[in-house]
């Protein structure tokens, strides 16, 4: 290939020198100010190689020694320090001392309503509202084990069933289908007997038989009228807050194979004074008692 | 000779092109495969990481199947807003038996590095049937169909290629692997073998159903155990040191 640079009369620039059937182009330069930043950029990397982690030989440090790994500590240590005066009062105090104090209950919604976004709003949902398949709604002064500041602490604590904690609310409803303690015609009175608690059953006759097997084998939990009871977990099925449905076949269903929601126990995940905070955020969704 | 050696010349000259590359490109590979000649030093000396159990194996190519990694990273960084909110930072040690990992650095979603027991099994499932129905401005598509049976019939054939690739799978393992699934998905089962082969594995019907293995059973227990391995409680910060 031909070399003949020329210098182009339009612009003033040089040619490359090629040509290809007749074509020429034009060797533009790059611009100066673009070409020593480049420059500077690649004897900046060097250094930075240098000093921080980059090759294996200087046991994955550079220089500086610095990690992420060994900063971290420092930053969470600063960062706990500044709130440390507050924390130490929550940890101190009890839920219903925070609440009473106008001072700690403003720092623990903050805290509480950042905790309960990132470990709770995804069963809770966002505002507390709960969701239907078994999620519980804390916005709401329907219970199952309790609104109390002590009762909303323990079962953030322990947790429902999660196997995690001695002191769990533990305790889980018999699938009275699955272990046979009843037949599915049973099981269909019962419902109806259910129904007919707030005046929806369908069928007046089997309700009626419902009633008898509902005496024996539901209201030690749930209570005569069905009004539930807290210390067992069993929630009130006489009003019309349904965890898992209040129809006739959700109803079946639960009976049936029984319906034992977990959720986790938080005592070894979050410490005692997030929990705390949690406590006085939870108790303010709505329900609080 | 300095003078001659040019960019035409180079340009001109096939074999000192095809020398130069290959030198050019050498660099760049050293720079990549050096490092993992230190692989064996940067994994720390913590205690508990197993291999997955055969239902989590599966879970986890179902979870590489959909492309969870896409929009979830498994790998907590060490700074502080990370650990603030997804707990201690990935080690190498908990992602050592994974072929390949899933660390990732793209979130549309969180992290799911130690989002094991953060959440139900039931949530889980209702979770991947309908996230909206949970987290109403979720983007993330329903799975709804992983509620079809599993299909492990080649269990044993993911232990031997995972083993092959120096995962420490038994052949006592691997001659248990169909029953050890099938035990873990099933609480009815005894599981007493299963757990002394995977030590902390959990058994439950995932997906509530204990009757039927599914895909959605697989997911969740993997899920489940994602981070759950290592007790941070117990970890020294001699222990957390890569070599």
């Amino acid at each position: 290939m031909p070399t003949k640079i020329e210098k182009d009369s339009l612009s003033g620039q040089n040619t490359t020198g090629h040509e290809w059937d007749g074509l020429k182009e034009l060797n533009t330069p790059l611009p100066k100010w673009w070409l020593y930043t480049f420059y500077a950029t690649v004897l900046f990397s060097l250094v930075w190689v240098v000093l921080y982690p980059a090759l294996p030989i200087t046991g994955a440090t550079g220089l500086t020694g610095w990690t992420a790994r060994g900063a971290l500590p420092a930053q969470l240590e600063q960062s706990r320090a500044r709130m440390e005066p507050m924390l130490a009062r929550i940890r101190a105090a009890t839920p219903e001392q925070i609440a009473a104090d106008p001072e700690l209950r403003a720092f623990a919604m903050a805290g509480g309503r950042v905790a309960f976004a990132n470990n709770c709003a995804g069963c809770h949902g966002a505002g507390g509202q709960g969701a239907a398949g078994g999620f519980p709604s804390l916005a709401d002064d329907d219970w199952i084990y309790g609104g109390s500041f002590e009762a909303i602490h323990h079962t953030i604590s322990h947790g429902v069933r999660a196997g995690e904690s001695d002191e769990e609310r533990g305790i889980a409803m018999p699938a009275y289908l699955a272990t046979q303690m009843l037949t599915l015609a049973q099981i269909n009175d019962v419902a109806e007997h259910v129904l007919s608690l707030t005046d929806r059953a369908t069928d007046r006759a089997a309700a009626q038989r419902g009633a008898e097997l509902f005496a024996e084998n539901c209201a030690s939990c749930h209570g005569e009228r069905g009004e539930g009871n807290r210390d067992m977990g069993a929630p009130r099925l006489n009003d019309r807050i349904w965890l898992y449905g209040g129809d006739k076949a959700s109803i079946v269903r639960s009976i049936s194979y029984s319906r034992a929601g977990v959720m986790p126990s938080w005592r070894g995940r979050l410490d005692p004074a997030t929990i705390n905070m949690l406590t006085v955020y939870v108790h303010a969704l709505g329900g609080g008692e | 000779m300095l003078k001659n050696f040019t960019h035409g010349t180079i340009e001109r000259n096939v074999i000192l092109l095809a020398v130069l590359s290959l030198i050019t490109v050498s660099i760049g590979g050293l720079a990549q495969i050096v490092p993992l000649f230190t692989v064996e030093s940067t994994i720390e000396r913590v205690q508990g990481v197993r291999p997955y159990t055969p239902l989590e194996l599966m879970g986890r190519n179902i979870y590489v199947r959909e492309g969870c990694y896409v929009c979830h990273s498994q790998m907590v960084r060490p700074f502080r807003d990370e650990a603030e909110r997804y707990g201690h930072y990935s080690l190498a040690a908990e992602s050592m038996y994974d072929h390949p990992f899933q660390w990732g650095s793209k979130r549309t979603g969180p992290d799911l590095a130690r989002v094991g027991g953060r959440y139900s099994d039931d949530w889980h499932a209702a979770h991947l049937r309908d996230p909206r129905a949970l987290v109403p401005g979720s983007v993330m598509p329903p799975y709804a169909f992983l509620d079809r049976p599993l299909d492990y019939r080649n269990i044993e054939q993911h232990l031997r290629a995972l083993r092959a690739l120096g995962v420490p799978y038994t052949d006592e393992m691997v001659a248990n692997a169909r029953a050890d699934l099938e035990a873990q998905a099933r609480p009815d089962r005894d599981a007493a073998g299963f757990q002394s082969r995977y030590a902390r594995a959990r058994q439950a019907a995932f997906d509530g159903n204990p009757a039927v293995v599914t895909e959605m059973d697989a997911l969740v227990a993997y899920l489940q155990m994602l981070g759950t391995l290592v007790d941070f409680r117990d970890v020294t910060p001699a222990q957390l040191r890569q070599q």
